[in-house]
């Protein structure tokens, strides 16, 4: 029987490894007929598997834009991580989705000034959205991107914010790391404070992503600042399993992680239990 | 339109039945009743209900998905599924045939499950009205009718004759290809028993508990501080949830047997600690807050979500499991907003 089942995962092969920092690798990812596997809309998820070792739902890092392929930001931590750390291209590997809403690239953030804020691997989501809305330029205002990494090396995708994104017309790229460091003089000092010194236009929309302390301070000053919940969105990490709203995994209140999400707008959040 | 056997006896009834399909029904076992593929010799328990909830056939405990085979850098998908082919259930109480109707909200919603929705469509259920209700019964509480149990067929027994009335396409299908068994029946003998039953069902100890309606209270429930206390026993064993007939959690596991990987899916319940752990936290750390996802789940969550309807249909089989006592109707009485209070 052939059947069709969501939870059925087809074959891909990974085309590509990058080595972003000494904790994090990017895979590229193609069908075995070497087309673009999935599509996709901006923040959007895949479940990745290796048979046998585990399977664990990744935000695409690539833009829906690129026709080729796929890419995945993936950190090394827990059982699945390290494996796929330690693959070599032309392994290929089971994937399904896409899953959950992604970000409101055609709705709430069209022809809007952007603030990406972004900490560690929180780049990986909105790499997705900021090269999405980098193609279609003329359809958003000013985009800022502020981002924070432990050092200049845990940077992710270093290359392409120092090639391509700090040279975008209404692009600005604010980067910051924790300690100061040799050869490094960007600004030190924490996502949080960061934001606050460079104190943005509260006309802008923000999109929020990272470790949940940083994100939890950097709200704060946000709201200080004078933005509104209604205008912050963030992706949310929660275990999940089936990544259609069905194995209970990843239930907040009413919601499921990884099909009512994982984009949320703080307002929405608000009205949750404070369990993610 | 209802019919009763022509003066045979039930077994006779179930050979003819299980001549053509394989057909289950609850048969008495050292460990109390459970469904069993009726065979000569078995005999309809006398049991109010089953031990485990009939979600087992839709939802079974452990369900393969796929299998894998690795060689290199290279992976092959192996789909050995079977189409299944019909059954029938008999003996299906009001409280597991509503039970459906929640995990169908779940499982054939956006993205339908199809190893449940082919089980599903493969089935003819067939209920049996509950004629004697127990002190744990509280379905009424949920609006199930248990004179009225629903399902493709709904059968009665009244004065050891067993009656049928069909209400599905498929129940109409299953009356027809056993016509030559069934002669017309009174509905007046329906009707009073329907009446009998719902006198019994008024003077259960649970009739007076109804829910309430908290689906716009969501974090005014969830903060309450009657959880604490309420959840301070809970062991996280996870018997409640296993015995549940809506309870739906499932986890998602590999199996290596050396030559492949079996994919499979198996029940898992949010009453244990490692259900939302991850790699750096957890959302949920201690028991009372697991057992507070339960019960807001079933109380809340789900109605929030569904049209109002609750994810617990009253079979009072968590009453019956827990060992240190807790259960449902503990906490709609703190939790619930408990209209009438007895
Ligand atoms: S919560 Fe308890 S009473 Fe309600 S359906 Fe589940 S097992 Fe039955
Ligand atoms: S409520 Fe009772 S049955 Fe359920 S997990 Fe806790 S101790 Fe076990
Ligand atoms: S991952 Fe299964 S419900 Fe979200």
């Amino acid at each position: 029987m052939n059947s069709n089942d969501t939870l059925i995962p087809f074959v891909a092969v990974v085309t590509d490894i990058r080595v972003d920092t000494a904790d994090i690798k990017t895979f590229r990812v193609h069908s075995l007929d070497g087309d673009k596997p999935l599509k996709h809309i901006p923040g959007q998820c895949a479940m990745l598997s290796i048979p046998g070792v585990g399977e664990a739902m990744f935000s695409i890092t690539s833009s829906p834009t690129n026709e080729d392929f796929i890419e995945f930001s993936i950190k090394k931590c827990g059982c699945l991580t390290e494996w796929l750390h330690r693959i070599e291209v032309g392994q290929q590997i089971c994937i399904r989705g896409p899953y959950g809403n992604g970000f409101p690239v055609e709705g709430a953030l069209k022809g809007k000034d952007l603030l990406f804020i972004a900490g560690g691997i929180g780049l990986a989501p909105l790499r997705s959205v900021i090269n999405y809305c980098r193609h279609f330029r003329s359809n958003y205002g000013i985009i800022d991107v502020v981002y924070g990494a432990r050092s200049k090396d845990d940077f992710v995708d270093y290359e392409e914010i120092e090639n391509e994104w700090k040279k975008e017309d209404g692009m600005k790229v604010h980067l910051t790391i924790d300690r100061p460091q040799e050869n490094w003089d960007g600004h030190v000092g924490f996502v949080p404070a960061f934001v606050k010194e460079l104190g943005f236009d509260t006309t802008k929309t923000v999109i929020l992503c990272g470790p949940p302390i940083m994100i939890k301070l950097t709200l704060e000053e946000l709201i200080k600042l004078g933005f509104e919940n209604t205008q912050i969105f963030t992706t949310l990490e929660m275990r999940m399993k089936c990544g259609v709203g069905k194995c209970g995994r990843c239930n907040v209140g009413n919601k499921y992680v990884c099909k009512d999400g994982p984009v949320f707008s703080f307002d929405q959040l608000d009205e949750l239990p404070d369990e993610y | 339109m209802t019919y009763k056997l022509n003066g045979i006896q039930l077994n006779e009834f179930f050979a003819r039945v299980a001549s053509d399909k394989k057909l289950y029904l609850p048969v008495d076992t050292e460990n109390g009743a459970r469904f069993e593929e009726w065979t000569e010799g078995k005999t309809l328990s006398s049991k109010l209900n089953t031990v485990r909830s009939a979600k087992d056939f839709f939802f079974p405990q452990v369900q393969g998905i796929v299998d894998f085979k690795l060689e290199g850098k290279n992976i092959e998908v192996i789909d050995r599924r079977e189409e299944v082919k019909d059954f029938v259930v008999f003996g299906v109480r009001a409280c597991d045939a509503a039970a459906f109707a929640v995990l169908d909200r779940v499982f054939l919603s956006e993205h339908v499950d199809s190893f449940y929705a082919e089980k599903r469509n493969a089935a003819t259920v067939i209920t049996l009205a509950c004629s004697n209700p127990e002190e744990t019964c509280f379905c009424s509480s949920f609006g199930i009718d248990a004179s009225a149990p629903g399902g493709d067929v709904e059968a009665r027994l009244v004065e050891d004759a067993l009656y049928l009335s069909p209400l599905t396409e498929k129940g109409e299908a299953f009356v027809e290809s056993i016509k030559d068994l069934l002669v017309s029946a009174d509905d007046a003998v329906v009707e009073a028993d329907k009446a009998l039953i719902k006198a019994k069902i008024a003077k259960l100890p649970l009739a007076s508990l109804k829910p309430a309606d908290l689906r716009d209270k969501q974090l005014e429930t969830f903060e309450s501080e009657a959880w604490a206390e309420l959840s301070q026993s809970c062991l996280g064993c996870g018997s409640c949830t296993f015995v549940c007939p809506t309870c739906q959690c499932y986890d998602i596991r590999d199996f290596d047997t050396g030559h492949e990987v079996k994919r499979f899916r198996c029940w898992d319940s949010c009453m244990y600690s490692d259900f939302t752990l991850m790699a750096a936290e957890n959302p949920r750390h201690t028991q009372p807050e697991r057992f507070r996802q339960r019960f807001m789940h079933k109380l809340v969550y789900f109605p929030m979500n569904n049209d109002g309807v609750y994810g617990c249909v009253g079979c009072g089989r968590c009453l019956k499991k827990c060992p240190v006592s807790l259960n449902i109707v503990k906490v709609m009485k703190r939790i619930g907003g408990v209209k009438n209070e007895q």
